[in-house]
């Protein structure tokens, strides 16, 4: 029981604009134009450069970024709704894009955007999802009834989605990817705009699914969304992967583990040398252009001493933000931008 | 293959398409309606035109009625699924490769357009009053309206795997009314003799064969040599459903 996935070295560079509109508003891609005065202008955006990564059965995997990193390319590729420009994936045995069919029995899908079939009520929809499945008339009335009582969707069962709540309708998304019980569940950004009590009750069912021993990835780039949720995580950004390991094993990675980030009037040329000589600093960045990074083993502590530090050189001190170790700080450490920018 | 997805698809289209019964019938019918009444009634009656005239307009009407549902029916769900919604995702998605469902849209959409072209005999006959003369001839009818149902489902196909949610209107001015006009469902091929030109270039025209083979199995009016308009509309049916094809796949896969 339990499917694991398989990625190896792969590459998707769109020739054409992404869908992006399909892909919910998550491409914020530069695109890269191919330099020659006289040759043809060509668009070409590199959204995966090289990943390899290794799923393992019945585990809930994370990929965590920040809008464009190719989190929903890589989930486009493993649901064959995008075709890889190199290398392969593989749901348990299955080449997603020589052996589509088998792939797609064996996984269920929550797009970012929900993509429910309006024409449809709720039950239908997830009735016929049973069907296009190949379930039995009595199997898909049972499953059916179950999801709805389950997602808390009876009252509003028969009635057209068209008119559902946000949060109503990424809950029939939910239900409609387990109708088939997939051994694999993808879940692209699932909690974006859901509200905190549903966004609960999504964790609840992601958790319980997990239980019953199936694979389970999901993108976000909510830290404390991975922290709750994945037993292991990769990191992407610009189509490649920084880091991977469990979320603790990721936040024991950051030096030091605290980050202040400073800014001040101006930085003189031996401030970041004189930083970096403080007790208990590992390592001093330079950020942008009157900023610094520091990381340590410790956060409140260090200001006076920093404060001490600047004015020697006649820098001043304008502001102070203090994270404590999370993925939030190690995403901070290998990209030097933060998940939200 | 796998059947039972392809049947729960096809499934899936029908019952859409029944709780949308009424609107459907009267959007295919109220046009042919309107179109047999005055020009086969008013038009006749007052002694504008012959009383033979309705023999040449009612397989017209038919082929139109046929094609206009046949391509409505794939192309505007084609054009909305593929667009912001995605709606068209969750079949996507189904356990089949997907230029199935390419295929099985067409055969939904051939399924409308024989419906609406078969109502069209019935409540043509009515709104026109007597003076109609079938002369029907029933194997090479069947295969004309089953050839005809496919071009224009597979026309829908490409259409609607080609224009955008923006262009619907520009769809209809640019490509259906020309069609429509130049199509030979209001007069017959032989009628353009005079036109020299015209007479050949309307030949580029798939709706022209789908009037005259109609015309040439329904009725005694003049009409095109039905072995020329069998082989003409599998040429473009086989042509429509390639290019269909190739942008459907080109839609569905990013």
């Amino acid at each position: 029981m339990g499917i694991g996935i398989r990625i190896e070295n792969l590459r998707k560079v769109y020739d054409t604009p992404p869908p992006s509109a399909a892909r919910g508003a998550g491409f914020s891609f530069v695109a890269q134009r191919t330099a020659g005065p006289k040759e043809k202008k060509k668009f070409e955006v590199v959204a995966l450069d090289g990943i390899s990564l290794e799923m393992r059965a019945g585990e809930v995997f994370g990929l965590l970024g920040p809008n464009g990193a190719g989190k929903s390319t890589t989930i486009g590729v493993l649901t064959t709704r995008t075709r890889p420009t190199g290398g392969r994936a593989f749901i348990g045995e299955f080449d997603v894009w020589q052996d589509q069919v088998k792939a797609k029995r064996v996984i269920g899908v929550v797009p970012q955007r929900p993509n429910l079939d309006f024409a449809l009520t709720a039950r239908e929809i997830l009735l016929f999802h049973g069907a296009y499945f190949g379930q039995s008339a009595r199997e898909r009335e049972r499953r059916s009834s179950e999801l709805l009582e389950q997602f808390h969707l009876k009252d509003r069962a028969d009635d057209m989605v068209r008119n559902f709540s946000g949060g109503m309708m990424q809950r029939i998304s939910i239900a409609r990817a387990m109708m088939h019980d997939p051994e694999v569940l993808f879940l692209d950004e699932p909690s974006a705009g859901l509200d905190p009590q549903t966004r609960l009750m999504l964790w609840e069912i992601v958790r319980n699914y997990n239980k019953l021993g199936k694979t389970i990835v999901l993108t976000t780039h909510y830290m404390d969304e991975a922290d709750a949720l994945c037993g292991r995580l990769a990191i992407i950004d610009h189509g490649r992967i920084i880091s991977q390991g469990t979320p603790a094993e990721l936040k024991a990675s950051i030096p030091g583990g605290y980050l202040l980030r400073l800014r001040f009037n101006q930085v003189p040329e031996l401030l970041p040398a004189a930083l970096q000589k403080l007790p208990g600093v590992t390592e001093v960045r330079d950020a942008a252009n009157t900023s610094l990074d520091v990381y340590a083993d410790r956060g409140g502590p260090l200001i006076a001493s920093i404060v001490n530090a600047a004015q020697a050189l006649d820098a001043e001190l304008h502001d102070v933000h203090i994270a404590e170790p999370s993925l939030e700080t190690l995403f901070l450490h290998h990209t030097g931008r933060s998940l939200r920018d | 293959m796998n059947w039972k997805t392809f049947y729960a698809l096809l499934s899936r289209d029908g019952h859409v398409a029944r709780r949308n019964l009424l609107p459907m019938l009267l959007q295919n019918l109220l046009q042919p309606l309107l179109l047999t009444f005055v020009f086969g009634r008013v038009l006749t009656t007052s002694g504008m035109m012959r009383s033979e005239y309705k023999n040449v307009l009612l397989p017209g009407v038919m082929a139109i009625s046929m094609v206009l549902s046949g391509v409505q029916a794939v192309a505007m769900p084609l054009i909305t699924e593929f667009q912001f919604t995605r709606e068209i995702e969750d079949r996507l998605l189904a356990p089949m490769a997907i230029g199935w469902l390419a295929v099985e849209k067409i055969a939904a959409g051939m399924v409308q357009a024989l419906v609406a072209g078969l109502v069209v005999i019935p409540a043509a006959w009515l709104t026109m009053g007597s003076g109609v003369q079938l002369s029907f001839r029933p194997l090479e009818f069947s295969v004309i309206c089953v050839l005809v149902a496919m071009f224009s489902s597979a026309g829908g196909l490409v259409l609607g795997c080609t224009i955008g949610q923006t262009q619907i209107g520009l769809m209809f001015s640019l490509v259906i009314a020309p069609m429509m006009m130049f199509g030979c469902a209001y007069y017959p091929w032989a009628s353009l003799a005079a036109f020299p030109v015209l007479k050949y270039a309307v030949l580029i025209n798939p709706l022209v064969y789908a009037s005259e083979g109609l015309r040439g199995t329904l009725t005694r009016a003049p009409h095109i040599n039905t072995v020329i308009v069998i082989g003409a509309l599998v040429l473009i049916n086989a042509l429509l459903l390639v290019v269909g094809l190739k942008k459907f796949h080109q839609k569905a896969v990013s």
